[in-house]
C-alpha cells in the first residue's frame, strides 16, 4: 500500500520577488502599524475613563472629606452648607426599578411577539418603529411629559391613591400624590418609554437566536406555542435576558434631562411614590449653574458616586451572564 | 405640461422671495438713536453669568450692534456663580451678576467696577378661581412656602385680606429645582422681613418642605402655576407678565402693599443708599410705594483695562447702557419688562464707567 504522507506546510511559501530586492515580506510593517493603532485606540478608551475618574474625584474631593460617610445621609441643604446625598441615591434607584418593572414585562412582549408571533412581514416595520423610539431625544421625551403628560397623570394618581386609601401597604406607597403630576412615578414612566427599545432589541437577538432543534424538540413533545417558548426560549436566552436589562437599569438610573423636569426637585427620602422626589442625574443638571465651594464639589461628587453605581451594575451584570452561561454550558 | 410646471414654480419662488425682499425695508425703518458717536475699531467683547439680566443684555447688544457695527458683543447666561469665577478668572470680559462677592469666598486681585444696569421686581403669582387682588405680608408668605399654611382660606391669609372670599383650595407651592438667583433674592426677602418664622435660610436653593413642586426655569414655574389650581410661587416680573399671571401685592416695610411694576421696582432702588463700589441691597427696602422683593443686578468689569480696542468698546457699551436717550439701555428696559436706574445711582453708575482707564 503506497501511502504517502501529505506534505507539512512548515515552512511559508517563499515571498514573490519584488523589484526592490528587500529580504522582508511586504506585510510586516503594515501588519505592525495596525497593531499598534488597534492598542492605542484601546488604551486611549482606558485612559479617557482612567482621566475622567481622576478629574472628578479631584474637584469634588473637598465634599468627600467634608463629609465622609454622611454623603449617604438624607439632609441636602446647601444654604446651611449641609451636602448629604441619600435622598438623591433613593430617588435614582426608585425611578430606575419603576422604569424596570413597566419596561422589562413590554419589551419582552414585544421581543416574543417580533420573534414568535407575527407574520414575517410584520417583522420589519415593528423593529424600525421601537427603533424610532430610541431615536428620540431625551430632552424632547422630557418637555413632552412636561406638557403634556402630567397632567392627565395627575388626575389618575389622585383616583389611585383614593381607591387605595384603605389598603394597608398600598395605603403608604399611594399616599400624598403631586397634584401637578411631577412625582417619581412620572418619570419612572418616561425612563421606561426610554430603555425599551435597548430591552428590547437586545431581548430580540438573544430570543432569535434559540437553536431551532431545540424549538422543534419542545414541539416533537407535544407543547403549545406557549409551552415551547418557556421551556425552550426562556430558559435558553436567561443569560442575555438579565444582560439586557442590567443594560437598561444602568441606562435608566444615568437619565438626566427627561428626569430633571418631571421629577419634581424635592431632596427628601420619601415612600410616597407618586409624590415628588429628585435623582443624582436631574440635581446636577438642575443645580449645577449657579454652584460654587463645596456646593459645587458636592454636585460633583454625586456624578461620581452615579459613576461608581454604574460600573457596579455593568459588572454585576457580566458577572450574572458568566454564571448564566456556565450553568447552560453544563445543560447543554 | 412642462410650462405649466415652470409657471407654477416660479409663482412659488415669487411668493417666497416677498417676504424676504419686503423684509430689508422693515429693517432699515428700525433707525438708531440719532446720536453721533465715535466709530470704534472693530473687536470682539464675550461675558457671561447672570441669567436674570440676559433678557435685556440681548436687547442692548442688538441695538448697540446697530450703533457700532464693527463691534460684536456676546452674552452667555451660565448663572452669576459660574459669571464671578469667569471674570476672576479673566476668561471673559466682562460679567453679569445678581449679587456681589461674598465676602468669605475668593475675589479678583485686580481693581475692578461694580456697574448697576437695571433692576426688576420678583412676584408672588398665584392661581386660585375667583381670587384676584391678593395682598400677603412677608410672615404669611414665609408659612405658605414652608408649608405650615396648606389651605387658601387659612386665617392668616384672610387676616391680610378682609373683604376677600377664599375657597378652601390646598395650597401647592412651586419653587424653582434649578440654582437661582431669583430664589436667592427672593429667600432673602423672607430672611430680612419674615426672620422668626422664615427658617430656611437665603441660598441659590434651599431644603424646601416635602410637599412642594420644582420646575425648571422661572418659565417652567410659570407654567406650573398657571396650570394647577391652588398654585402659587415666585416668578420673574417679565415671565409673570409673559404667562399672564395674577399676582399678589406684598406688604412693604413700611406697612403698604404693593403691587410689582416697573415703577415700584425704581422706588425701592431709589430709597437705599448704595455702598462706595455701588453695591446696594433694595431687598425690603424703606419708601411708601417701593416694592419690596426688588432684584438688582450688575456687570462687573475691570477698572484698567489690557487692550485698547476692547477697553474703548467695553466703555462705549457700558455707557449705552447707562444712556437715557431714545432707544439706549435705559429706555429699552421698560420694553422688556425691567426698570430703569433712579436718576442719582445713575449719575454715580456713569460716573464709574467714565474712570475705566484704557490705554492710548
Amino acid at each position: 500500500m503506497a501511502v504517502s504522507a501529505p506534505p507539512r506546510p512548515d515552512v511559508p511559501p517563499a515571498p514573490p520577488a519584488r523589484l526592490s530586492g528587500s529580504d522582508r515580506p511586504p506585510g510586516r510593517l503594515t501588519d505592525r502599524l495596525f497593531q499598534w493603532a488597534a492598542l492605542g485606540a484601546g488604551l486611549l478608551v482606558l485612559v479617557i475613563l482612567g482621566l475622567i475618574i481622576y478629574s472628578t474625584l479631584d474637584h469634588s474631593w473637598a465634599w468627600f472629606q467634608q463629609e465622609g460617610f454622611g454623603i449617604f445621609r438624607d439632609d441636602w441643604d446647601p444654604a446651611h452648607g449641609q451636602f448629604g446625598a441619600g435622598a438623591m441615591i433613593y430617588g435614582t434607584f426608585l425611578v430606575g426599578f419603576i422604569a424596570l418593572l413597566i419596561s422589562v414585562p413590554v419589551s419582552v412582549g414585544i421581543a416574543l411577539f417580533v420573534t414568535e408571533v407575527a407574520p414575517r412581514r410584520l417583522r420589519r416595520p415593528v423593529i424600525y418603529t421601537i427603533d424610532l423610539l430610541a431615536a428620540i431625544p431625551s430632552v424632547v421625551y422630557g418637555l413632552w411629559a412636561f406638557l403634556v403628560l402630567r397632567q392627565p397623570l395627575a388626575d389618575i394618581y389622585s383616583s389611585v391613591s383614593s381607591a387605595t386609601g384603605d389598603i394597608p401597604i398600598l395605603k403608604t406607597l399611594f399616599a400624598e400624590p403631586s397634584v401637578t403630576g411631577l412625582s417619581y412615578m412620572t418619570a419612572g414612566i418616561v425612563v421606561a418609554i426610554m430603555i425599551t427599545p435597548i430591552i428590547t432589541s437586545l431581548t430580540r437577538e438573544v430570543f432569535a437566536t434559540t437553536p431551532t432543534p431545540l424549538r422543534e424538540a419542545a414541539y416533537g413533545l407535544g407543547a403549545t406555542r406557549w409551552e415551547m417558548i418557556r421551556g425552550a426560549v426562556f430558559p435558553h436566552s436567561r443569560g442575555g435576558f438579565v444582560s439586557a436589562v442590567m443594560i437598561g437599569f444602568g441606562r435608566a438610573i444615568g437619565e438626566t434631562i427627561a428626569v430633571a423636569l418631571v421629577v419634581g426637585s424635592v431632596q427628601q427620602i420619601s415612600p410616597h411614590v407618586l409624590g415628588p422626589g429628585d435623582t443624582l442625574a436631574a440635581i446636577v443638571a438642575n443645580q449645577f449653574g449657579e454652584a460654587t465651594g463645596v456646593y459645587q464639589s458636592a454636585l460633583i461628587g454625586m456624578g461620581v458616586v452615579l459613576l461608581a453605581f454604574t460600573l457596579v451594575v455593568g459588572v454585576s451584570a457580566r458577572y450574572v451572564v458568566a454564571r448564566y452561561d456556565r450553568r447552560m454550558g453544563a445543560v447543554s | 405640461m412642462r410650462r405649466s410646471l415652470t409657471r407654477a414654480c416660479a409663482v412659488v419662488l415669487a411668493a417666497l422671495a416677498l417676504p424676504v425682499l419686503a423684509a430689508g425695508p422693515v429693517a432699515a425703518a428700525k433707525k438708531p438713536a440719532t446720536t453721533t458717536t465715535v466709530k470704534l475699531q472693530s473687536t470682539s467683547l464675550s461675558g457671561d453669568g447672570s441669567t436674570f439680566q440676559k433678557g435685556f443684555n440681548d436687547v442692548a447688544i442688538g441695538y448697540f450692534k446697530q450703533l457700532q457695527k464693527g463691534v460684536s458683543i456676546s452674552y452667555q447666561a451660565t448663572g452669576s456663580g459660574q459669571g464671578r469665577t469667569d471674570f476672576m478668572n479673566k476668561v471673559v470680559d466682562f460679567a453679569g451678576t445678581d449679587a456681589p462677592y461674598p465676602a468669605s469666598g475668593p475675589a479678583p486681585t485686580d481693581p475692578f467696577l461694580y456697574i448697576p444696569t437695571v433692576v426688576a421686581p420678583i412676584t408672588v403669582s398665584y392661581n386660585v378661581s375667583g381670587v384676584s387682588g391678593l395682598k400677603l405680608s412677608a410672615d404669611t408668605i414665609a408659612k405658605i412656602f414652608q408649608a405650615q399654611i396648606t389651605t387658601w382660606n387659612d386665617p392668616a391669609i384672610k387676616a391680610d385680606n378682609p373683604s376677600a372670599k377664599l375657597p378652601s383650595t390646598k395650597i401647592t407651592v412651586v419653587h424653582r429645582s434649578d440654582g437661582s438667583g431669583t430664589t436667592q433674592n427672593f429667600t432673602e426677602f423672607l430672611v430680612k422681613a419674615a426672620p422668626t418664622t422664615w427658617t430656611l435660610g437665603s441660598a441659590s436653593t434651599v431644603q424646601w418642605p416635602a410637599s412642594t413642586q420644582g420646575a425648571s426655569g422661572n418659565g417652567g414655574v410659570a407654567q406650573l402655576v398657571s396650570t394647577t389650581d391652588g398654585a402659587v410661587g415666585y416668578v420673574d416680573f417679565s415671565d409673570a407678565v409673559a404667562g399672564n399671571l395674577t399676582y399678589a401685592a406684598i406688604k412693604n416695610s413700611s406697612g403698604k402693599f404693593i403691587t410689582p411694576s416697573t415703577k415700584s421696582a425704581a422706588v425701592a432702588v431709589a430709597g437705599v443708599t448704595p455702598n462706595p463700589d455701588l453695591t446696594y441691597d433694595p431687598i425690603n427696602a424703606s419708601g411708601a410705594a417701593a416694592y419690596p422683593i426688588t432684584s438688582p443686578t450688575w456687570i462687573m468689569v475691570y477698572k484698567t483695562q489690557g487692550d485698547a480696542k476692547k477697553g474703548a468698546a467695553i466703555k462705549a457699551f457700558l455707557n449705552f447702557v447707562l444712556g437715557t436717550g431714545t432707544n439706549q439701555g435705559q429706555k429699552l428696559a421698560a420694553t422688556v419688562d425691567y426698570a430703569a436706574l433712579p436718576k442719582t445711582l445713575l449719575g454715580k453708575a456713569k460716573t464709574a464707567v467714565n474712570s475705566i482707564i484704557v490705554p492710548a
